[in-house]
């Protein structure tokens, strides 16, 4: 295992709401990476941003360790919830919210600071 | 050299899912490479959201390593 794949895993478990995307929160440089963090901000996730553009790395490790060939990718508590799409179609229909809920606790918005974190 | 794009994305999700209710592919911008695809297919019945799209990537996953697809949405959905 590399140095980059156990940064990743660190995160990925350590946080809980991972969200791997092109740019930051303040600079997103992908629509789907835009999608994806706006449906959990709307259900009040404590989101953890990881850019994957700094280095290509990133992504190719990424993908090998969890076999998910897009980005953006979104965690919570180390199980992969999956892209934009999945995370917009369980905002829309409350079962993010009871994801969130069921695994964080039922005060998890109260954590819900975004930060950034960076793996190179 | 657009239209052929889409058509090889069917091609490849009708060998994956020869039984599919609902199957479609669109170009969403037109230039050949951001996609939308729609597949209903019992074989969905049961698994999460996260291995149904598994399986559309699993069948698409030489344009995806190709750089033909340059972004990629998917519906999918379960028949009873």
């Amino acid at each position: 295992m590399s140095e980059l794949s156990d940064k990743i895993k660190d995160v990925v478990e350590q946080a809980p709401v991972t969200l791997f995307m092109k740019g930051t929160p303040q600079f997103i440089m992908c629509g789907n990476s835009d999608r994806a963090l706006r449906a959990l901000q709307q259900a009040g996730a404590p989101v953890t941003a990881v850019d994957i553009l700094p280095d290509p790395a990133i992504r190719q490790e990424l993908t090998g360790l969890y076999g998910w060939p897009t980005i953006p990718q979104v965690f919570v508590k180390g199980e992969l919830i999956g892209g934009a799409d999945i995370v917009e179609e369980l905002a829309a229909s409350g079962e993010l919210e009871q994801k969130l809920e069921k695994a964080l606790g039922p005060d998890y918005r109260a954590a819900a600071e975004e930060r950034t974190v960076s793996v190179v | 050299m657009d239209a052929m794009a889409t058509e090889r994305l069917e091609t490849l999700l009708r060998e994956a899912f020869p039984n599919a209710a609902e199957l479609a592919v669109e170009d969403r911008t037109g230039g050949g490479d951001h996609f939308q695809v729609v597949v209903a297919d019992a074989r969905f019945g049961g698994l999460s959201l996260v291995d149904q799209h598994r399986l559309v990537y699993d069948a698409l996953s030489e344009p995806l390593a190709d750089g033909t697809i340059h972004e990629l949405r998917i519906k999918t959905k379960g028949t009873a």
